[in-house]
């Protein structure tokens, strides 16, 4: 085994142990932390597998994030109010299980991605940061001038969502919830990247005239990362709302998109717990400096400045080395 | 008559004012070699991307295998057996060697898309990666990242991921580029060896080798095609020797 995967299994150690003490110690808001650290290090691991394997710097991806909160908002406020989302052509109504949200919002999410990655992987560099920026933007703009859901003050949902055979209202049951997502996450990116796909999609990301002349096409490779990497967002995005038990069109913002990115370069692109050591990094920055000073992002701008210059790698690539090729 | 693998017919292709290919028409007929030589500036480069799909021609069409291929780009000339290696070596640099091998026979699987299972050890691709890389002298180099072999070893690699499409022909644009006598000389008695499986259409600037191993000789000048013909028939063309070879005297 080798030296990150060792960390890979620490980290994740830690972060179990962690929400287990501060429920022996009744501290639910430690564990409220970490949980949301972990789902912010889902969102972070969705981005990877697009950022990391495939080379694409999408400033977008809060589009899934907001349609990842906004499918579980909707879904909930209707169960909650019992009326139906639509009664034509078919009566659909609203839910509070967490499964169906969390199917709801993968399925929605992979099709806007499937159409904004058709469009905005036609370009490159620059222009796709452009292209998925103004996508993202849309989304935001559409959620603000959405009266019926809450517009620019969000929807608030009053009771946690329903998982079978758990109380999702104790704080340490929703983080084992959302610790089992993580490892599927998790084993789901790594499974990518040693697959076949994973291997093409890499090579893509180096030389997209090799790809081409082997009979592969680079744009099916990316637009099948993308719609991936948008599915597991969005599934961050229904967990994030559910936490909060609100959603707004700041889940849609550039910002948000930003913020994503920074658990990923944080942490280590293409490292499979780069961006679970981002998030959590980020949350604790958060916790600890934003107690402090509310200017805590200068010292975030710091950290990052640092690691963008000197540990390529990120925090992982620092600790565990340089990520060798092997086979 | 024997029908040819890949046939260009009278392909055209201006850039703005300047014409770079002019009612160019070429053949390559199963088994052989066919070298395209020509000054600096000559199309040729611009005429292999023409046939290999990365551009499309004004006018005239490429026939690979009996279909017109003309519309079809480089992904497409690939799957219906073309197999082209690059002036500057393109290849997954921070990957393997073994890796780079496995992404060839991949391709040729037609199932990129499986993303379950590890690629390495899926053995019927590993097998067909193994095969090409111990043909072109590369087993025992499987496991070194690509980036740090040498430029004649990225110019072997590229042969054996071409090796892995099992193709229907090779495209090669200057396979001898960079490399030193010796290396130069291996690469001709291994070309001689592969022209068996499939012929070669090949730009080549290394007269030596061009001359140990092509059945036939394009020659083409300010993108139109001056001669074609055997070896010792371009030798003794007077307009090639102008145009390019010069004389002895």
């Amino acid at each position: 085994m080798n030296r990150e995967a060792l960390l890979n299994i620490l980290l994740l150690c830690v972060l179990l142990a962690v929400p287990v003490w501060a429920h022996t110690a009744e501290e639910p808001f430690i564990i409220t932390l970490v949980t949301r650290a972990l789902i912010l290090s889902i969102a972070g691991v969705g981005l990877n597998m697009a950022l990391g394997q495939g080379g694409l710097v999408s400033l977008g991806h809060a589009m899934f994030f907001g349609l990842g909160g906004y499918s579980m908002g909707i879904l909930a406020s209707h169960a909650q109010t019992y009326t139906p989302l639509f009664e034509w052509p078919i009566l659909l109504e609203g839910s509070n299980s967490m499964p169906v949200i969390w199917i709801t919002a993968i399925v929605v999410s992979g099709f806007a991605a499937l159409i904004t990655g058709a469009l905005s992987l036609r370009t490159s560099g620059v222009y796709f940061i452009m292209i998925t920026l103004a996508f993202g933007q849309m989304f935001y703009y559409f959620a603000v001038s959405w009266p019926a859901y809450g517009g620019d003050d969000g929807l608030s949902i009053y009771v946690r969502n329903e998982f079978p055979g758990l109380n999702t209202l104790d704080p340490i049951q929703f983080f084992a919830i959302v610790f089992v997502l993580l490892i599927i996450v998790l084993a789901l990116a790594a499974a990518v990247a040693r697959s076949p796909f994973g291997l093409a999609l890499n090579a893509a990301r180096q030389s997209q005239a090799r790809v081409e002349a082997v009979g592969i096409s680079p744009f099916r490779l990316r637009l099948f990362v993308y719609v991936l990497s948008g599915m597991v967002t969005a599934l961050a995005g229904a967990l994030f709302a559910d936490l909060n038990r609100f959603v707004s069109p700041s889940m849609f913002s550039w910002q948000t998109s930003g913020e994503i990115m920074v658990f990923v370069i944080l942490g280590g692109v293409a490292r499979l717990c780069g961006p679970v050591v981002g998030a959590t990094v980020f949350i604790a920055l958060e916790h600890f400096l934003g107690g402090l000073s509310d200017y805590w992002h200068i010292y975030l701008g710091i950290l990052l400045l640092v690691i963008v210059l000197f540990a390529r790698g990120g925090l992982v690539g620092l600790v565990a080395g340089k990520q060798q090729a092997h086979d | 008559m024997i029908e040819p693998v890949l046939s260009v017919q009278q392909i055209n292709k201006h850039f703005g004012v300047l014409q770079v290919s002019k009612d160019v028409s070429l053949d390559l007929l199963p088994g052989e070699i066919h070298a395209l030589i020509g000054p600096n500036g000559a199309g040729k480069s611009t005429l292999i991307q023409q046939i290999a799909g990365g551009l499309k021609p004004d006018s005239g069409r490429v026939i690979l295998g009996g279909h017109d291929v003309t519309q079809l780009d480089t992904v497409a000339r690939s799957r219906r057996g073309l197999a082209r290696t690059f002036q500057v070596s393109a290849l997954a640099m921070e990957d393997t060697v073994l890796q780079n091998a496995l992404l060839g026979a991949l391709g040729a699987s037609g199932n990129p898309f499986r993303i379950w299972g590890s690629a390495v050890r899926k053995s019927g691709l590993r097998t067909i990666a193994e095969q090409a890389l111990d043909r072109v002298g590369l087993a025992d180099q499987a496991h070194t990242v690509t980036a740090e072999l040498s430029h004649g070893q990225r110019r072997q690699l590229e042969i054996a991921v071409a090796l892995t499409l099992s193709p229907k022909a090779f495209v090669m644009d200057e396979p001898m580029a960079g490399l030193g006598t010796q290396g130069s000389r291996t690469l001709t008695g291994f070309l001689d060896t592969l022209r068996e499986q499939a012929p070669i259409l090949m730009v080549e600037h290394d007269m030596e080798a061009v001359f140990a191993l092509a059945d036939r000789i394009s020659v083409l000048v300010y993108g139109q095609l001056l001669a074609t013909g055997t070896v010792a028939q371009i030798r003794d063309n007077e307009a090639v020797q102008q145009a390019y070879l010069g004389t002895d005297t």
